[in-house]
């Protein structure tokens, strides 16, 4: 009955550069404001756009919405004061906040970790990693209208939770990588308890696998979508499964190894067509590696030995006048830490470099253009942004 | 990274190298040569990764710090270029035309610290503060405690002592002369 | 909207007749906020007990406490069970939980959600943030007490509260309202002044009407 003929001809011409003329006074473009609540996201954040008919022509990113000013506040903060702080940078995933922060400032002051602390550390990160990924599962389906899915991860996130309380006492916010070392080794039995955990995460990705990835549905709307040239990498700044999707294989854990990755044995995930298919399917492939992670971390991890190594006072602790840069992988790109100390008991600037700085504004701006309303939710999505992150 | 560097040496006046660890080093240059140098790092040694672009405010020199800083992915190599700007009149050109996500460090430098970047895109739209009329907060002569106090109702209750002269007190009553 | 859209201006008719345009009074209702009556009857103990058994929360996750808010929409934690539901429009819902701490320009929109829901509404601060300022008692952009701009009925103190936690905070919600004290929307009518008084103080660019109805 109906034959769809795609007429541009009513459309208004373009530039002779290409990009689109917009008059918001013609009456054929209407202002759209996407935000600053998601149904895939946790954070707010908002998107301002210009639409003709169904398509965005042009695309403008709001943050702010959870400006706290962090970097002055630490500034205001002795070195361990700062410590609580920071890891209520990126909400979702505290524990890489805590490790950069304590790797710069034991680099600073010339601190050694002991062995044991570094294997705990590992733990820390991946399993932060894993409960990170889990609940952007739950995300990314959502975007799509599969809401089953993040009912089942978010029940596998909850027993993973459940693992850091044993060890450090919290579920979301850990504090316990202080610059020295951490806070405490592992109880007794949590070894048999965090593979039962694994069996069940497992087991549960199976089921995903199936009814995501093979879904008819989720297929069809997100190959093709969401195209991130290769050439692009370099000039946004892209790290993370963004990169990797578009097949630049970036990693932090085998460029830079840090803590124990020397000795531990995985693979980088690659894909090839950078859509939002592929870049889902890299980030599943990497909860898989993390699961085999932790299953050689967790019987390496020794069980007695020093932890901590022996401070100054901390709150008389003055670090000479210098300045430097850790970086981590974490689950969205490249998460980094830059210090400057001055000789004085304060910090007198720490930078936090959050991945989702370029990827939330330039990024989102240049994928959205000729974009459809229905799939920006699934491209933001599929960025992997946190907005806490981009503002601090 | 030595070799580097002495091949740096010989076009530009590099001065203060920090070789920070075995594959991270800090150097200083003036402020016309940075963005010379900046465009021959990405163009011919291959830093093509721009991975911060942040100002220290040093008060007590008056003067901004610019730290740029690059890595190489083929190399894998960090290197942080410092340039100084006047505090009192700061500016500084852009390099929106190397990498296009450095726009949006300079929009924050311009509304955290007050240093703008002219023909940076978008430059005074606002970013992170809305409504925010007063001094760019991320400067060191911004008091931020005594605006929270001014501006929002603290609660009374939360009492005022700094922790470092606290403990000495608990601890050490003997040397404050106060058994 | 912005500041322009809400100055005062003046537009040429089709026979040239010069028409004067106050947005604000002309678009949008200019009245004040009224107390409803509140009665402690048979019929309004069961209507209050009818509202405290399915109370609809509007789903705005506003700072940290977002995170927490997820397990309880799944089988672990379960709310749906107690007739909690979250809802998309402030038209549809009675709770409004502010999850951690508040920026000012959050603060604008939370107002405006605030006022578009109906009567009768509560309020759950949600995290030590709403309390006193929490850890960034000292930051020039986060509000540090919840109750001078709207009222609170309930406050649940942590950093985070674990999910039972705020399940214990819903119990004493509901005991509050079928006692017939959930009477924040009054409370917020009378002293509307006030409340205006220190929005206003912490918003310079206050750029919507006074009440958004």
């Amino acid at each position: 009955m109906f034959k769809f003929e795609s007429d541009r001809s009513k459309f208004p011409e373009k530039n002779p550069d290409g990009t689109n003329i917009i008059d918001l006074e013609s009456g054929k473009f209407t202002k759209l404001w996407q935000g600053p609540i998601h149904p895939g996201m946790t954070g707010n954040m908002s998107l301002e756009l210009i639409i003709q008919g169904d398509e965005i022509m042009e695309c403008q990113t709001h943050v702010g919405y959870l400006h706290r000013g962090f970097e002055k506040l630490m500034e205001r903060r002795r070195f361990i004061q700062c410590f609580p702080i920071c890891v209520r940078i990126a909400v979702p995933e505290p524990d890489f906040n805590e490790y950069c922060l304590a790797a710069t400032i034991e680099e600073l002051a010339g601190i050694e970790v002991p062995e044991a602390a570094l294997w705990m550390r590992t733990l820390l990160l991946e399993m932060s990693r894993l409960q990170s990924y889990l609940a952007w599962i739950g995300g990314q389906s959502s975007a799509f209208g599969l809401g089953l899915i993040s009912q089942w991860t978010t029940w596998a996130r909850d027993l993973v939770l459940d693992r850091f309380e044993e060890i450090t006492g919290g579920r979301i916010y850990h504090m316990h990588m202080p610059p020295g070392g951490v806070r405490g080794l592992l109880p007794f039995g949590f070894e048999t308890r965090m593979k039962e955990t694994l069996e069940h995460v497992s087991k549960i990705m199976i089921d995903v696998e199936r009814v995501m990835f093979n879904n008819a549905v989720f297929k069809k709307r997100s190959i093709g979508l969401g195209y991130i040239d290769p050439s692009l990498v370099d000039e946004y700044g892209i790290t993370g499964p963004n990169a990797r999707g578009a097949g630049v294989p970036k990693d932090v854990r085998k460029d830079y190894p840090y803590l124990k990755y020397p000795e531990l044995d995985f693979e980088v995930s690659v894909g090839k067509d950078s859509d939002v298919f592929t870049r889902a399917d890299v980030r599943r492939r990497d909860i898989l590696t993390t699961i085999e992670l932790l299953r050689q971390i967790v019987e390496k991890v020794p069980g007695k030995g020093p932890y901590m190594a022996e401070l100054p006072n901390v709150l008389h602790w003055k670090i000479p006048k210098a300045e430097t840069y850790v970086r981590a992988e974490c689950t969205r790109g490249e998460y980094g830490y830059y210090t400057v100390t001055d000789g004085s008991g304060y910090p007198r600037r720490i930078n936090v470099r959050g991945p989702s700085y370029t990827h939330a504004i330039a990024l989102m701006e240049r994928l959205a253009i000729n974009l459809n309303i229905a799939d920006t939710a699934g491209v933001m999505s599929s960025l992997h942004t946190y907005p806490p992150e981009v503002e601090r | 990274m030595n070799e580097l560097i002495e091949k740096l040496r010989k076009k530009y006046p590099i001065k203060d190298e920090v070789y920070q660890r075995e594959n991270l080093t800090f150097v200083s240059v003036e402020k016309d040569q940075a963005v010379d140098l900046i465009t021959h790092l990405r163009d011919y040694e291959q830093f093509s990764h721009l991975v911060i672009l942040t100002a220290v405010d040093w008060i007590e020199e008056n003067l901004f710090q610019l730290t740029y800083l690059l890595n190489s992915p083929s190399k894998k190599m960090d290197i942080g270029v410092r340039v100084m700007i006047d505090r009192s009149n700061p500016e500084m050109v852009s390099i929106h035309h190397l990498w296009a996500a450095a726009a949006t460090y300079q929009r924050e430098l311009f509304e955290m610290f007050g240093i703008p970047f002219p023909d940076s895109p978008r430059l005074k739209v606002p970013f992170i503060l809305e409504g925010w009329k007063g001094m760019p907060p991320y400067r060191r002569d911004f008091d931020t405690l005594k605006y929270s106090e001014e501006t929002f109702f603290p609660r009374p209750g939360r009492s005022k002592k700094d922790p470092a002269e606290h403990m000495k007190e608990m601890m050490y009553p003997e040397e404050n002369g106060s058994v | 909207m912005s500041l322009q859209d809400i100055e005062k201006r003046t537009a040429t008719g089709p026979d040239g007749e010069k028409i004067h345009i106050d947005p604000l009074s002309d678009y949008y209702s200019t009245a004040v906020p009224e107390a409803y009556e509140n009665h402690s009857g048979i019929i309004d103990k069961f209507k209050n007990w009818a509202r405290a058994e399915s109370l609809w929360i509007l789903a705005f996750g506003t700072g940290c406490g977002a995170i927490e808010m997820r397990p309880l929409m799944t089988p672990k934690y379960d709310a749906y069970r107690y007739g909690i539901q979250w809802r998309p429009t402030p038209r549809q819902s009675n709770l409004f939980i502010i999850s951690g701490y508040l920026s000012t320009k959050t603060l604008k929109r939370v107002i405006r959600a605030y006022e578009q829901m109906p009567s009768p509404k509560y309020v759950m601060g949600f995290g030590s943030c709403t309390i006193n300022g929490g850890m960034y008692f000292d930051s020039y952009n986060t509000i540090n007490r919840l109750d001078y701009y709207i009222p609170v009925d309930v406050y649940v103190a942590g950093c985070m509260p674990r999910p039972e936690a705020l399940l214990t905070g819903f119990d004493k919600l509901k005991e509050r309202i079928k006692e017939g004290r959930g009477n924040g929307a009054n409370e917020y009518a009378e002293k509307f002044d006030w409340y205006k008084k220190n929005q206003k103080k912490v918003i310079e660019d206050w750029d919507m009407p006074d009440y958004s109805w």
